[in-house]
């Protein structure tokens, strides 16, 4: 029924522009060669088409999912939106010719290379937006709790939830620097846009003790005779150790002209 | 003193208590609270040694009365002693978990004059975290063995988890180590506890709002390798606690010498950290395995294998029972085979449902081929090129370290590899756990 076409889909990198996608390959009966968004670059010589998206195509094929094959795969439609697998939208494709097919089945098709695939991407998405809950690390500036994160996938919508019911009263920002996003809160709105070259406030005073104190506690925690850091990599991997606190190892000399003043402040 | 000497010898000495989850309990963030619990827990941090930050885990004080001969805080150890007031702790929790380093407090103490004097301490600063600060994050806390009762329900309902250690695996071992703590000292509170739990259980049905005792349970941890108890001991001793006290976890610690006395092992061994390892396999298979403690060890056997791991163990002592038909055995004998984990059989439950799985689904499915070809049939058919004999069998299964623990006198370098296998001996050995 679907031919293998030799062109191009661009849309504009959306949610809904990817339904879009779907919607064009489904009423064109073909297959494209790559689906991409805008800041993606030319792969190959295909030509290439630009998919117009149209609110109402999409909801058409988001209400579908779930309609014709179940709930849970529309929630696998919008986790492999965040995912950062490679050619997403292309396996999303597949996978729903399969699904509209099968029904509520494909699910269960795990040994299926399409179906596996996205399960995999899924699960890790899932896996770094906990290991973000874990890792994620807040310095008090000015009032406003303040992190950065680097993770592979979009985890911003994925961690929202929790972090805004844990934080209700206080004001808070995740600023995601790989995809230039920041997720901002203040006590009972969230939001999540998009900024350019945002630079971290420099810590106040208080704000190192605390950074200094967490230090002390996480050098005296281990146990010298079980030193382990195979096990330590392969539960906390050195990618997130770049905006933990623990490992912003301050010179010896700063900690101790700290150490010193720590007194006075906490009087 | 300062706030950080003090962290550091508090943290210093509470380092050796294991639990650090932050487990089985779910609490909403609620506007105008601060914090809340993820059932499944969250690791915060991994120090150095691998094992998991999730808590602050720092001790009230580290004055004791007692004069455990294992502890770094017994009475007769020169060693710097600190004190948290209430009020310090509370707000260097709260600092903390604002700035998401933790996911609450775990606190423990040594004993300042009496049980209940220290028992009141920890009620102070948790209630200065619950009520001033609203404070809704995991708090584990231990109950102090001696403590009055109504104390120790006072803290059962401030805290998330409690724990009583039981210390020792045996009552030998408690009186020789640890003169002034008994048996039923210990027990007593866990019974306690377990009690409260199950009350406090039929209250919620009756009252959806009755306050919680200790809602994500109750946990222990003994210290394997102080003294000579074996692994059949202290495995049945935790199948005990299972089953009579509901536990939550049994947590084992190595035991790391820290001091130099002539009732323990001397200051040089290494922790038995294998062996720890051994224990906590073992208690998987208990909990999540469908496994009993008799199954694994026995009267003859009374030590785990060091170089293959329970399960491994087990099915190469019970061959009758393989290999199993993949598409149509029961979920309780999937968990049975090793390579497959409980994650890797729900899929093939779920997957087999649309059609015959074979040898390449199944490692798209997550299961470990390299140890589950040997004990599994799919289609009817089993893995190209395999000889299932015993020997072959545990070739396949030794880990690179296990092989390098055999003995090396049976290695030749040879042309053909079938000639170069276990000599009858090794295999037994193996099988019987003497090696």
């Amino acid at each position: 029924m679907f031919d293998r076409a030799d062109v191009t889909y661009r849309y504009d990198g959306s949610f809904e522009g990817m339904l879009c996608c779907v919607f064009e390959s489904f009423a064109r009966r073909e297959l494209p060669a790559s689906v991409a968004p805008p800041d993606r670059g030319q792969l190959t010589f295909t030509p290439e088409v630009w998919i117009e998206t149209d609110p109402e195509h999409a909801r058409r094929v988001f209400a579908s999912v779930s309609k014709k094959i179940s709930k849970a795969a529309a929630q696998l439609v919008s986790d492999i939106f965040l995912s950062c697998m490679e050619e997403k939208e292309l396996a999303l494709i597949r996978f729903l010719r399969l699904g509209y097919r099968y029904g509520a089945a494909v699910m269960d098709m795990l040994a299926d290379d399409t179906v596996n695939a996205l399960y995999r991407a899924q699960l890790y998405l899932k896996n770094e937006s906990h290991l973000t809950l874990e890792f994620l690390r807040f310095s008090e500036i000015k009032g406003v709790l303040i992190a950065q994160i680097e993770p592979q996938n979009f985890v911003l919508p994925k961690i929202q939830e929790h972090f805004c019911a844990r934080f209700s009263g206080e004001r808070f920002l995740i600023y995601d620097r790989p995809h230039q996003a920041i997720l901002a809160y203040q006590p009972f709105e969230a939001r999540i846009f998009s900024v350019e070259g945002f630079e971290l406030p420099k810590a106040e005073e208080e704000e190192q003790l605390y950074r200094d104190l967490w230090q002390h506690y996480y050098d005296s925690i281990a146990i010298k005779e079980r030193e382990n850091p195979v096990c330590r990599r392969n539960h906390m991997p050195k990618r997130y150790w770049n905006c933990m606190t623990e490992f912003q190892n301050l010179p010896r000399e700063a900690r101790r002209t700290l150490k010193n003043r720590e007194e006075t402040l906490l009087k | 003193m300062t706030i950080f000497e003090k962290l550091k010898i508090l943290a210093d000495s509470a380092k050796y208590d294991v639990a650090c989850t932050s487990s089985g309990v779910d609490r909403v963030g609620q506007p105008g609270d601060l914090g809340s619990a993820v059932s499944c827990g969250i690791c915060h941090s991994f120090a150095a040694d691998g094992r998991c930050i999730s808590l602050l885990k720092v001790l009230m004080t580290n004055f004791c009365v007692y004069d455990c001969k294992y502890c770094v805080n017994r009475r007769s150890n020169d060693t710097p002693r600190a004190a948290f007031t209430p009020r310090e702790l509370a707000d260097l929790t709260i600092q903390f978990y604002r700035r998401n380093y933790i996911e609450g407090l775990f606190l423990s103490s040594g004993i300042l004059r009496t049980p209940d004097d220290t028992c009141e301490k920890m009620i102070e600063t948790l209630t200065i975290l619950r009520e001033e600060y609203r404070f809704q994050g995991y708090i584990h806390v231990k109950a102090i063995p001696g403590a009055d009762s109504r104390l120790i329900a006072r803290l059962g309902l401030l805290g998330d988890r409690m724990s009583v250690n039981i210390e020792l695996p045996s009552q030998d071992s408690l009186k020789t180590l640890a003169p002034d703590k008994s048996k039923t000292d210990i027990l007593k509170p866990m019974g306690y506890i377990s009690g409260r739990i199950q009350e406090n259980g039929a209250d919620l049905v009756k009252y959806r709002h009755a306050p919680r005792f200790a809602p994500a349970g109750q946990s222990t941890q003994m210290i394997v390798g102080a003294t000579p108890d074996s692994d059949f001991q202290i495995l049945r001793l935790t199948e005990g606690l299972y089953r009579k006290y509901q536990l939550k976890r049994v947590f084992f610690s190595a035991y790391i010498p820290v001091v130099e006395d002539s009732l323990l092992p001397s200051v040089t061994t290494k922790p038995p950290l294998l062996r720890e390892h051994r224990l906590y396999q073992a208690d998987w298979l208990l909990r999540f395995y469908g496994f009993e403690a008799k199954e694994l060890l026995d009267e003859e056997h009374q030590n785990f294998n060091p170089v293959l791991d329970p399960k491994c163990n087990w099915a190469v002592n019970h061959l009758e029972l393989f290999p199993v038909e993949i598409n149509r055995v029961s979920y309780d004998m999937l968990l049975r085979v090793p390579g497959i984990g409980v994650k890797s059989a729900r899929k093939i439950l779920k997957a087999r449902k649309v059609g015959p799985l074979h040898f390449e689904d199944l490692k798209k499915l997550g299961v470990v081929l390299k140890r589950a070809q040997y004990f599994i049939v799919c289609c009817g058919k089993a893995a190209q090129g395999l000889r299932i004999t015993q020997d072959s069998i545990l070739r396949g299964l030794l880990s690179d370290k296990g092989m390098a623990m055999l003995p090396q006198s049976y290695e030749q370098l040879s042309l053909f590899p079938e000639q170069n296998r276990l000599t009858g001996e090794d295999v037994r050995k193996c099988l019987t756990g003497q090696m």
